[in-house]
């Protein structure tokens, strides 16, 4: 793959655009085979799967193929005067031979998302999407290649023993999406050669939840937690709401509201409705079903709480203050499991999130203007957003990573093209313009006209040459 | 101690405007009233020329406080960014916060600048920074050790002198960006400590740097640019020097004489002793440079130089003529003050011998063939590339600093040091209103429509949509 990207064909604006192109066909033709895969999978409702990973594909594929032309096109960088007949600018070009590892939980969505961005950049690629979710994974392997350029991106299939393998050869950038400790040991791996990383992880994303004193406002909130919650991917998803933060004043309240809009939203019969995914495999099932074992955490339970282990479906669960040291509160929970833990006055959640390691997404629902100023100077995440969940995920203005131990790096619109790209510094100068002190036998009177260089002092320069100034008197020897 | 400076950054001082200002103000101070002292230190280090300890250390140093205190305040201000209809109605910015406490590994051979820049970068993005001098240069170690301990706040700034345990130790413990400028080999060592902690990391490495002389060029004004580049950094001890050149057969004699003729005119006819070049910093890596020259690859291949002075650690400027590829000298960074040329049939074939190597921290081009200048920027990967000219990329603080592939990851100098260090974190603003009861369940046909049109764009298939027509 090395030798055709040496070729050069890669790099053609054309080219690319042909790969962005077939991407957008492979989704619009086969959005059926997409659907019954994500369904299979992950038992994921058609307009999940459309809203999450398809319609959020093609927006951002749309956005590259309008952008490319400028992505691809040199940054002049402003000299100073004294750099005469001399341009300088940065220059974009691929890195070469990228590795992405993608994630179960959003297996279209989060194998080709990566993907338009190093294909944008004039990359090869090799993709291996999770075995966890093998009806998306098959149909990528098998569909995508009648769409792309098999010289320059293939899809290799398996678990961890491929990518063990792959991580033992050299790439040019590692791109990898998933859980905190193999973003550990991908990054050793990447260590051996020197390669770049950019890991998208998670952690235990917070929804803080002010006292709202308007209906419209409470309703909209919980809605939207909701949905950011129960409605994406059942809660499997790196930017899902983990737990939520009230205070002990509006609990009841809440818990009600919540009770209620639950029921509206996903049916007295959920699994019957279709409108929540399933857990992905019997392993996570069990893990779910752990963290609510311990007796102290069951009692927490106000709301759901049934499990149907042979159909791996857990409906939508809410828990009132579960301890903080049990599991469910230590862990990233990755499912229907909502907590909500009650403070004695809203301002605690900036020590309650401090306290712990850095998530992908903080989310706020309040009208204080001094709320949103304290969260935003005194705690620090991927990203935060206020008034709404999960929406940061479809602009494409804006950075999508993690700081800490929620990932190195981020996506998403340009900073998609920017992290497969390397950007080259070009300077070019002319012969002219050379400045005779720039070179030895190095006396006094060259440091002084140096000095004044570095000052951008021109006047100064120009007396200095004159002879009629003189800078510090120094030790030259 | 590293619990102590994670207590600072908790406090918050080390985010206002006023705290950076003043550290950075604080290091133009002390870069002006130690002057002597620095340079001073750099010669019992490294024999440096003061010429060079000023324009390539101190001035440098200075000029790129200054350009980060003018600055500062326009970085530091969150940049609103557009939002688009799928989030509609919403604002959204980017949010520039320090990362926290991160340390910063220097090198020995520009031991003030490479230590005190990527600091600014640190502070001037509001961190605390514990900051690791190389021991192979022991004066300016202890000397940075003294001037920052009294000039800036040790309540968020530190200094740790040692060798191999001190950075181990170091290394061990968990920071929140780690920032190595040195060669490939330890920068493993440095990957796979941060890959425990899954720290972030800012490594400048080096490389083979080439340089490419067409037979089409200004020949003086070639030859003393690669000398300036080359003798007159460190004598060839910097990450960007010209590391070896490219150029035809026919061409080679004369730029071979250009070379001799300038190098005299710069250094006189005693080189070896010449006041104006550094010396080799150790006996480590003069036996390292002697072994080049010894190789029984390269014998015979000596046109000019090759004498040393092995009691003062001294190497004349030394060119060699049609170096074997595969000889010692070419197989790894010389870091010295040793010039193999190789020499090519055609200017174009350079190309290759370059891209079949790692890829260098900077590549050079000597040439008037507007074509040539193309083709060379556009296939010859490198961190940056210059035509016409040596190492001069490093000064411009508009452009980025950083390596590729073996020769490094990201970029620091001018605004690229602020975003080195902090993390740029999106916000989004929305109203309790503007609620499109598409997004919730239950999920309808009717919604389904809708929400592809929305995200597909364009009003006419968001009217249709709604009218049900799609």
């Amino acid at each position: 793959m090395r030798v055709y990207f040496r070729s050069g064909a890669t790099r053609e604006a054309s080219w690319r655009k042909q790969q962005l192109k077939g991407l957008l066909a492979f989704l619009k033709e086969n959005e059926g085979d997409i659907m019954k895969a994500l369904k299979q999978d992950l038992g994921k409702h058609y307009a999940e799967a459309y809203r999450d990973e398809v319609g959020t594909l093609i927006k951002s594929l749309n956005f590259a193929l309008q952008s490319l032309k400028r992505w691809m096109s040199p940054k002049k960088a402003e000299l100073p005067l004294m750099a005469l007949l001399s341009t300088a600018e940065v220059m974009p070009e691929p890195l070469g031979l990228i590795l992405v590892f993608s994630s179960w939980n959003f297996p279209i969505g989060l194998s080709l998302e990566p993907l338009i961005g190093a294909l944008a950049a004039g990359n090869t690629v090799v993709l291996k999407p999770s075995d966890l979710s093998p009806a998306c994974s098959s149909l990528l392997a098998n569909t995508l290649r009648s769409y792309l350029d098999n010289r320059a991106v293939k899809v290799i299939q398996g678990g961890a023993a491929v990518g063990e393998k792959l991580l033992q050869e050299r790439w040019d950038k590692i791109f990898f999406t998933g859980s905190t400790q193999v973003g550990r040991i991908v990054m050793s791996a990447a260590a051996k050669h020197l390669t770049p990383v950019i890991l998208e992880l998670g952690g235990k994303c917070p929804a803080v939840l002010d006292s709202l004193s308007w209906n419209w406002d409470r309703e909209a909130s919980i809605k939207r937690i909701l949905v950011g919650k129960f409605g994406t991917c059942a809660g499997q998803a790196c930017i899902t709401i983990d737990y939520v933060l009230v205070e002990k004043e509006s609990l009841s309240t809440v818990v009600e509201m919540m009770k209620e809009i639950t029921g509206k939203m996903f049916g007295e019969n959920p699994r019957e409705s279709n409108s929540i995914a399933r857990i992905v495999n019997k392993s996570h099932f069990l893990r779910l079903k752990n963290l609510v074992d311990d007796p102290a955490v069951k009692a927490s339970i106000v709301h759901g709480g049934k499990m149907d282990e042979d159909n791996l479906f857990i409906e939508p669960t809410i828990l009132v203050d579960p301890p903080l040291e049990s599991e469910i509160m230590t862990e990233e929970i990755f499912g229907p499991l909502l907590p909500i833990i009650s403070l004695e006055k809203i301002e605690e959640s900036m020590e309650f999130i401090k306290s712990r390691p850095k998530p992908l997404a903080i989310y706020v629902f309040t009208r204080s203007k001094t709320l949103e100023r304290r969260i935003l100077s005194e705690t620090s995440s991927g990203s935060v957003t206020f008034n709404d969940a999960i929406v940061q995920y479809a602009a494409d203005t804006i950075p999508f990573g993690g700081v800490g131990k929620s990932g190195i790096g981020r996506y998403h619109g340009n900073y998609s093209f920017e992290a497969f790209s390397h950007e080259k510094a070009v300077v070019r100068r002319s012969f002219f313009t050379d400045f005779w002190f720039r070179y030895p036998p190095w006396n006094d009177h060259k440091l002084q006209l140096f000095k004044t260089a570095y000052n951008f002092d021109y006047l100064g320069m120009l007396l200095v040459i004159l002879g009629l100034k003189r800078i510090k008197a120094s030790h030259m020897v | 101690m590293v619990e102590e400076l994670r207590g600072s950054f908790a406090s918050g001082k080390t985010r206002s405007y006023e705290w950076r200002a003043s550290q950075l103000k604080g290091i133009i101070k002390l870069a002006d009233e130690h002057e002597q002292e620095i340079v001073q230190a750099l010669r019992s280090d490294l024999s440096k020329p003061e010429m060079e300890a000023y324009v390539q250390e101190i001035g440098m140093l200075k000029n790129s406080c200054t350009v980060t205190l003018k600055e500062l305040k326009h970085w530091m201000t969150p940049e609103k960014v557009k939002t688009s209809l799928i989030t509609y109605p919403s604002s959204a910015e980017i949010v520039s916060e320090p990362l926290g406490v991160v340390l910063v590994i220097s090198a020995w051979n520009y031991p003030f600048l490479l230590s005190l820049d990527p600091v600014i970068g640190a502070i001037a993005a509001g961190n605390a920074v514990v900051l690791k001098p190389s021991e192979i240069s022991p004066a300016t170690s202890s000397l940075l050790a003294k001037l920052v301990g009294e000039y800036l706040d040790s309540s968020a700034i530190r200094v740790v002198e040692g060798a191999v345990a001190e950075t181990s130790a170091l290394l061990e413990q968990k920071w929140d960006k780690i920032c190595y400028t040195g060669n490939g080999k330890v920068a493993r060592i440095v990957m796979a400590a941060a890959a425990k902690h899954l720290t972030p990391l800012l490594l400048e490495l080096g490389g083979k740097c080439p340089v490419v002389v067409d037979s089409d060029t200004n020949l003086q004004v070639t030859s003393r640019r690669i000398i300036a580049g080359k003798w007159g950094c460190n004598n060839g001890q910097a990450c960007i020097s010209p590391d070896y050149i490219l150029t035809t057969k026919d061409f080679a004699p004369k730029l071979v004489d250009s070379l001799k003729q300038e190098l005299e005119t710069c250094y006189g006819k005693n080189q070896l002793e010449s006041k104006d070049l550094s010396r080799i910093v150790n006996s480590n890596h003069y036996t390292r440079l002697i072994k080049l020259l010894d190789d029984e690859k390269v014998a015979g291949k000596i046109v000019h130089g090759g004498e040393k002075k092995e009691t003062e650690l001294r190497i004349a400027p030394t060119i060699l003529l049609d170096v074997p590829r595969d000889s010692l000298i070419m197989s790894e960074e010389i870091f010295g003050p040793l010039l193999p040329i190789i020499t090519v049939d055609k200017v174009e074939d350079s190309f290759e011998i370059i891209n079949s190597g790692t890829k260098p921290l900077a590549a050079y081009l000597f040439t008037n063939n507007k074509k040539l200048k193309k083709q060379f920027v556009m296939s010859i990967s490198a961190g940056g590339v210059v035509v016409n000219d040596t190492t001069l990329h490093l000064a411009v603080h508009t452009l980025p600093f950083g390596g590729v592939g073996e020769s490094g990851m990201g970029a620091y100098h001018g605004k690229f040091s602020f975003d080195a260090f902090c993390h740029k974190k999106a916000v989004v603003y929305r109203g309790f209103f503007g609620d499109a009861a598409i997004r919730y369940p239950p999920y309808t046909r009717g919604k389904l429509r809708l929400l592809k049109a929305i995200m597909g764009g364009g009003i006419f298939g968001i009217i249709r949509a709604l009218f049900g027509w799609s």
